[in-house]
């Protein structure tokens, strides 16, 4: 038996597939994988990602710290509500995890992934040696997606006035406490949406009430056609300690100013950039019918192989998509070996469908 | 639970075989493997005129979790194909025991003896085959 959100018996009820994530067992879908990814294109869908680790960083050095703990810099969130992406690097410039960093009333706020929870505590807690900080990972907290171009009115319309007013007023990545529970205007669809952290024992009868105002629950099989389309990486998949986020599309994360802040692989990252020849990540489209996978081979005239990091087919676009590690000279043409054969493929810009609407 | 019509005949990898009165061998995948593919959303049939060994692969069905090989419950060679499922594959999911994937005109009818009749495929099905 795996870990268990405080959903666990609502994803049971709902007839969800328990699969283990990470050592987690969670939904990957209550019926159809394609139907719920439906849903949050067109109206809008609820997701417990309750499994995510989340870790509240307080004391006098909190902002000192994470700027030397983190690619991107806490520095650009000058008022509370404000969040960033970025990743978190060894000192080989290797990705040991990327998160959502925000700051609160209280201090920072990380939330990171469920499946590297232990190393980036590990790394985390060995980083914070020497600075006033004390880290307090939240297991009290339940986590909850409800993504799509309605969620937020759909939502809205459930809450008491004080969150429903918060919720109508948040701005695109911005979170604010609100009581007990904290409200973001982020996501990993590519649709407008909220993630909302609450305490676990009232996690259960909003869940309800979301699920029972229409609002479809989505599991993680939705959650992956959703992210691949938007052109999200995720961790494990696009990058791990082995790769460069400059290999991963994530090149506009790192803050290079000022040249003085000394973030943890750094040098490593200004190495690789004065010697060049980092692959790239790109977006695969196949024309053909057929599915492209995780690890197939693809192949570039001329300059070589690279690999599918993943692969599935895309609900909205009716045809097979998928992200790529390529040698970086790559044109607009690849092939892709499925079950023996060279299948080509068009390469393109690795952000498939923003908002509803297919962007290739 | 899922559904396994008592007329027909299984193999443990997930077809279903059904016996015609001309003699064909229909076949398809049962409810309990598009149950565990989740959605279906391609097919590749065999080519009509190919002759297939009993368990030999015969094509394939891919969800968007995974592909999955399709395998010939009898030796036979492939007579008919169903092109409908080329542009709808999702009719998998939605009635697996209307949406054959190929048709077989085997070497041997009596083969069909030796496949696991609804029972037997229920205790494989349980067994976690």
């Amino acid at each position: 038996m795996g870990l268990r959100t405080p959903l666990y018996d609502q994803h049971l009820a709902l007839g969800a597939r328990i699969v283990d994530f990470g050592g987690w067992d969670m939904p990957l879908h209550y019926g159809s994988q394609v139907e719920e990814h439906h849903q949050v294109r067109r109206d809008c869908g609820v997701f417990d990602v309750s499994h995510m680790t989340v870790v509240d960083v307080l004391g006098a050095d909190a902002g000192i710290w994470l700027r030397r703990l983190l690619a991107n810099d806490v520095a650009h969130l000058k008022s509370p509500g404000k969040a960033l992406y970025s990743v978190m690097l060894n000192e080989r410039g290797g990705v040991i995890d990327d998160l959502i960093v925000y700051l609160a009333d209280f201090g920072y706020r990380l939330v990171l992934n469920a499946a590297t929870r232990e190393r980036d505590l590990d790394w985390i807690r060995g980083q914070a040696a020497g600075f006033v900080v004390e880290l307090r990972e939240r297991r009290d907290l339940a986590m909850l997606a409800i993504q799509g171009p309605k969620a937020r009115a759909r939502t809205g319309e459930l809450l008491a006035a004080s969150r429903a007013a918060l919720i109508h007023e948040l701005r695109p990545f911005e979170g604010l406490t609100e009581g007990d529970w904290f409200i973001a205007r982020t996501g990993y669809t590519g649709e407008d949406g909220l993630e909302i952290l609450l305490p676990a024992a009232q996690a259960p009868d909003f869940f309800n009430d979301l699920v029972g105002a229409g609002i479809a629950p989505g599991g993680l099989g939705a959650r992956d056609t959703l992210r691949l389309e938007a052109g999200l990486n995720l961790h494990g998949r696009e990058m791990d300690e082995s790769v460069s986020p400059l290999a991963a599309n994530l090149g506009w994360t790192i803050a290079w100013d000022p040249a003085g802040r000394d973030f943890i692989g750094r040098a490593a990252l200004e190495a690789q950039r004065r010697a060049g020849g980092q692959p790239k990540l790109v977006g695969l489209l196949l024309e053909e019918r057929g599915v492209l996978r995780a690890r197939q081979v693809v192949r570039v005239d001329g300059l070589g192989e690279g690999e599918i990091t993943s692969g599935s087919f895309s609900p909205t676009l009716g045809k097979s998509i998928a992200l790529a590690r390529v040698p970086a000279a790559t044109g607009e043409r690849a092939e892709v070996e499925i079950r023996g054969r060279w299948l080509p493929v068009r390469v393109v810009r690795p952000n498939f469908v923003r908002h509803g609407k297919a962007l290739i | 639970m899922s559904n396994i019509p008592a007329d027909l005949r299984y193999t443990a990898s997930h077809e279903w075989a059904r016996l015609e009165a001309d003699g064909t061998v229909t076949v398809g995948i049962s409810d309990h493997a598009q149950e565990a593919l989740g959605d279906v959303v391609f097919v590749e049939l065999p080519e009509v005129g190919k002759a297939l060994a009993a368990e030999q692969e015969a094509g394939v069905v891919e969800s968007v979790k995974a592909a999955s090989d399709i395998y010939a419950p009898v030796a036979g060679e492939v007579i008919a194909i169903n092109e409908a499922l080329t542009d709808s594959p999702e009719l998998v999911n939605s009635d697996p025991y209307g949406s054959w994937f190929f048709k077989l005109k085997p070497n041997d009818a009596g083969d069909l003896g030796k496949l696991l009749d609804a029972a037997g495929y229920e205790a494989a099905c349980a067994a976690g085959a």
